[in-house]
């Protein structure tokens, strides 16, 4: 209406904001010439100069409150007090700089750990697949536990039971499948060979995601036609980007894989690293190409006990996730019927018919990763919630105690008119500094954090990567850890400020006697809430620690150190007999080396192989590993009875095994193993067989250290029943394993140049399988001691501050004659008080969160009475150390000069 | 006498748009004018005259001036913006309409 008026407005509120003086300075003259003008009427009217100035004095009435009113009418005095309680509560902090650094600190470690272990969270858990719609994405699986031959996911799938769902459903507009997990694949020829992670997909595949070529195009479905006779490639931005430096040329060009050079279409966008959370691919290949880089094996495709396949498919319009689930549940048993495996056992058949298939939320895409790390991390997650609660308790108690200090300044600010909303306003600016800066230097110690996190969890082949960068939500959390916390710490002072009689607390400043009860109640009530807190995570860091101790000191059956493993790269057509044997000869050749055993099976980690093992008397599952002579010897695994296998036991001499304790007592109880029988039923490829016992081995862990020993057969490699293998090995050496590494690699060069090798420690697999443990030890141990570390502060905040405010009392007590010990046992009586009841109440939340961190302890309880008492021990033995400095001080306290004191 | 505070809310502001229409005013004046017009019936109280001022002009309604007052004296000068003149207009209308209505009740009244 009035666009002058609207300029008009901000002309003035712009001037009053920036030349407050000079807007001052004008109110002062208006009124000081109306109160001149208003004299002279009055001495117009007849007035004595004097009782003229007084009158006009009376009827403009208080000057300094016009101003006030005339202040308000600009309508900026909210943000100039807001600026200059800002400014003020700098200068307060400022001069209090230790109180200001250990208030930062405590932030930056509580908050930088929060976002931190949030931001892993995130990207493990809450991310979106880099797709259109991610939202409308399903990934289908089998209900419940599923998982048959050779996986034991529920949503892994054979290609033939991806062929019958494409087929038959039609809650999908599409479905795709890719090979779960990658594979990894050899690339390039001769010396620069290097093994490249392979995401084989369906033609599907990119379109029903939509994700566009960053370059050239993307697979079509007909690119995946069964049996493709010259597959292409698609490479990963990554990829890309490190091989062919980004050029566009790229496209067009050829790739080796696996000795076939096959032609470059396209280049995936950046940002996508494939359905999978955590790994990445370098490249994809249609799955038709497994064929042909395999030498015409069409298994793969054919076996209906091959579950290779994650499927995905994308809701038709109109359809949600329920629908589709329903209607996968009910087209099931056509399918299970189409695809009913064959070869197998009657039980395991009606299994497989049994099995449903369901569609389940696949925006975040599959992730092993979330599988496994999920429990922990969110445990995590807690931990670092609690230790940023002591951090918080501990910063309230420090700013209680400097708003006692300053109480004096508030009861004087509060007579002189002060507005108590703006006293608290004051100490809750003080408290947003502080969180600001916590928060801005707390997210630079995340991103370090969360990065250090994440190379700890990388095991030795497998490279994670995680999108870490930073997002609205990680800011956003760290907003509101940070926000929570500034109310957190700041509402206690502020309201107690606001509270305070400035009478009163006058008075109490000038001398106090006694400390104030009602006052300490609450810095009191918060060292309880620090010690008790304190102790759940003390207690869950030795919890931890202790079950990775176990974990590490364990006797698994066999001895690691000192131990490699080796995996030689023989194609199936070039591992007949002959090879094997000169391969073995070759590497036992070798002077570093002093034993070495092939096997099918590294154990720990690395699959499991089970057959059905059936005696006149037993029928039970058993895990089948087979092996050459000198396997047990080379692991030191102690053979209890019976012999090893020998070079007589071959391909066609009679079928013998070597059994551990468990499958011995399972099947034969209370006899001697040794030369009794026991036969397999009838597997694909594993026809029934009978063997003799002639050996006994004392129980090994087998597929995880954290689980029991199972039932184990060892079979001679040589009776491998899928033909000639012996291209893994375990190697053992007194020398270190890079000398070993190095001799056996060029012992094995000069006699066969072409053959690929790769080596790792046995103790590597072993820590890599102890990955999480090693995490929740690690971290646990170090928020535990963070814990105790500021409850100790706390702790010692508290006891300092009341003895200095009972100074007079201490003072007079020992001018009546108390000695230096009784003032030490006053103040330790206080803090044992303190320490007894949180230890009581945190020994009491330990015992309710027990059941959280069961599932992720090993060979240990939860409520392990002994490491809550070690965990309760070390809290008090921190307690006492932060209490003992206080009392000290207080004992040294000069009667005289505490009395003459205020 | 009546004081500011029994004034009718918002009826100052009428007040000082009306005495500045003619022109422009500084605030002793503007006082001075609203005493001798209402034959000293209506006493401003200056501690409510200069926030009024104040509050007229940041919404626009007045713009102000330093200028020499006719004894030579540096005063504020108070002005109508046009949109102070259109407000004026409005606040007239709306006192004529509520004195009415306020008469018409008294009348119902004595009847």
């Amino acid at each position: 209406m009035h666009p002058q008026r609207w300029l008009d407005i901000l002309r003035l509120r712009a001037r009053s904001l920036v030349r407050r003086g000079a807007v001052e300075g004008e109110l002062e003259r208006e009124l000081e010439l109306h109160l001149e003008l208003e004299v002279e009427k009055n001495v117009r009217l007849g007035m004595p100069p004097e009782a003229a100035r007084l009158a006009a004095r009376r009827r403009l009435g208080g000057v300094a409150q016009i101003q006030e009113e005339c202040r308000d009418v600009r309508r900026t005095s909210y943000l100039e007090n807001l600026i200059r309680d800002f400014e003020y509560a700098a200068r307060m902090l400022s001069k209090a700089p230790a109180f200001t650094l250990a208030a930062v600190a405590t932030l930056v470690l509580g908050i930088g750990a929060n976002t931190a272990i949030f931001q892993l969270l995130d990207a493990v858990r809450l991310r979106s697949l880099p797709a259109a719609e991610p939202r409308r994405l399903a990934l289908i699986q089998i209900q419940g536990k599923g998982g048959f031959g050779i996986s034991q996911y529920s949503d892994n799938l054979t290609y033939p039971l991806f062929e019958q769902i494409r087929e038959h459903q039609w809650a999908f507009s599409s479905v795709f499948a890719w090979n779960s997990g990658y594979t990894k694949a050899r690339i390039g020829r001769g010396a620069q060979a290097r093994r490249a992670t392979v995401l084989g997909v369906s033609g599907e595949f990119f379109s029903t995601l939509g994700v566009a070529p960053a370059a050239g195009r993307l697979f079509r479905p007909e690119d995946d036609a069964r049996g493709c006779a010259a597959p292409t490639v698609v490479l990963s931005y990554a990829f890309w980007r490190s091989e062919f430096g980004g050029e566009l040329s790229a496209v067009g060009r050829r790739l080796t894989v696996m000795d076939h050079a096959l032609e470059i279409i396209g280049v995936a966008p950046a940002g996508f690293t494939g359905p999978e959370v955590g790994p990445h691919f370098d490249i994809s290949l249609p799955l038709c190409s497994i064929t042909v880089l395999h030498h015409g094996d069409t298994a793969p495709f054919e076996r209906r006990d091959y579950s290779w396949l994650s499927v995905m498919g994308r809701l038709r319009p109109g359809w949600t996730l329920a629908q589709a689930s329903a209607h996968l549940r009910a087209i099931s048993p056509g399918l299970m019927q189409a695809t009913v495996i064959s070869g197998y056992s009657r039980s395991s058949v009606e299994r497989y018919l049994e099995f449903r298939l369901e569609a389940v939320q696949g925006a975040m895409g599959v992730s092993r990763l979330r599988d496994r790390y999920d429990r922990s991390l969110w445990l995590l997650l807690g931990l670092t919630g609690l230790v940023l609660l002591i951090g918080c308790a501990n910063l309230s108690n420090l700013m209680l105690a400097r708003a006692g200090v300053r109480r004096r300044e508030f009861a004087v600010r509060l007579a002189l008119g002060a507005g108590r909303g703006r006293l608290i306003r004051q100490t809750l600016m003080e408290g947003l500094l502080l969180a600001a800066a916590g928060a801005s230097l707390g997210l630079i110690l995340a991103a370090a954090l969360s990065r250090g996190i994440l190379r700890f969890l990388e095991t030795g082949g497998n490279r994670l990567d995680l999108n870490l960068a930073l997002d609205w939500r990680l800011l956003a959390f760290t907003a509101a850890v940070a926000g929570l916390t500034c109310v957190l710490l700041s509402l206690a002072p502020a309201v107690r400020a606001a509270r305070s009689q400035p009478a009163a607390a006058m008075k109490a400043g000038a001398r106090g006697l006694t400390a104030d009860r009602t006052r300490f109640g609450f810095q009191r009530l918060l060292v309880v809430i620090q010690v008790s807190v304190s102790l759940v995570l003390v207690a869950g860091a030795f919890l931890f620690v202790a079950s990775f101790r176990r974990l590490v000191t364990m006797d698994p059956g066999f001895r690691a150190q000192g131990v490699m493993e080796a995996t030689f790269e023989l194609d199936r057509q070039e591992r007949d007999e002959a090879v094997l044997r000169q391969l073995m000869a070759e590497v036992r050749a070798t002077p570093q080396v002093e034993t070495a055993a092939s096997t099918t099976n590294f154990l720990i980690g690395s699959g499991m192989w089970s057959l059905v093992a059936r005696t006149d008397a037993m029928v039970r599952d058993a895990r089948f590993t087979w092996v050459s002579p000198g396997f047990f010897a080379t692991l030191r695994t102690p053979m209890l009875a019976g012999r090893d296998f020998t070079a007589n036991d071959s391909r066609t001499s009679p079928k013998v095994a070597i059994v551990n304790e468990i499958f011995a007592q399972m099947f034969f109880p209370g006899a001697d193993p040794i030369g009794k029988a026991f036969r397999t039923l009838r597997e694909p490829d594993y026809p029934e067989a009978q063997y003799e016992v002639i050996g006994l081995i004392k129980n090994t862990r087998y597929f995880a250290l954290q689980e029991a020993e199972p039932a184990m057969v060892y079979v001679p490699i040589t009776q491998f029943p899928l033909g000639a293998d012996g291209s893994m090995m375990f190697i053992r050496s007194s020398a270190p394993l890079a000398t070993v590494e190095a001799a056996v690699r060029r012992r094995i060069e000069a006699w066969r140049p072409e053959t690929g090798m790769q080596f790792q420690a046995f103790e590597r697999r072993i820590a890599d399988s102890l990955m999480r443990e090693r995490l929740l030890a690690a971290l646990s141990g170090f928020f535990g001691g963070l814990a105790a570390l500021l409850a100790m502060i706390g702790l010692y905040g508290v006891l300092a501050y009341n003895t200095m405010r009972r100074r007079n009392e201490i003072g007079i007590r020992m001018a009546l004659g108390a000695t230096r010990s009784q003032i030490v046992g006053l103040v330790l009586r206080e803090a044992a008080t303190l320490v007894l009841v949180g230890l009581a109440i945190g020994l009491a939340g330990s015992l309710a969160l027990a059941q959280t961190a069961a599932s992720l302890l090993f060979g240990i309880s939860a409520r392990d009475p002994g490491q809550l008492a070690a965990a309760a021990a070390a809290l008090s033995a921190a307690a006492a150390l932060g209490s003992l400095l206080p009392a000290r001080r207080a004992a040294r306290l000069d009667p005289m000069n505490a009395l003459r004191d205020e | 006498m009546s004081k500011p505070s029994d004034l009718l809310q918002g009826t100052l502001d009428l007040l000082v748009l009306r005495t500045l229409a003619p022109g422009p005013m500084h605030g002793w004046a503007v006082a001075a004018r609203i005493e001798q017009v209402s034959q000293e019936v209506l006493q401003v109280t200056q501690g409510a005259l200069y926030p009024a001022l104040h509050r007229l002009e940041q919404q626009g309604w007045l713009r102000a001036e330093w200028r020499k007052t006719e004894t030579g004296r540096d005063a504020k000068f108070y002005a109508l913006t046009r949109a102070g003149r259109a407000q004026l207009d409005k606040e007239l209308a709306q006192w004529e309409r509520l004195s009415h209505a306020v008469g018409l009740v008294i009348r119902m009244a004595e009847e």
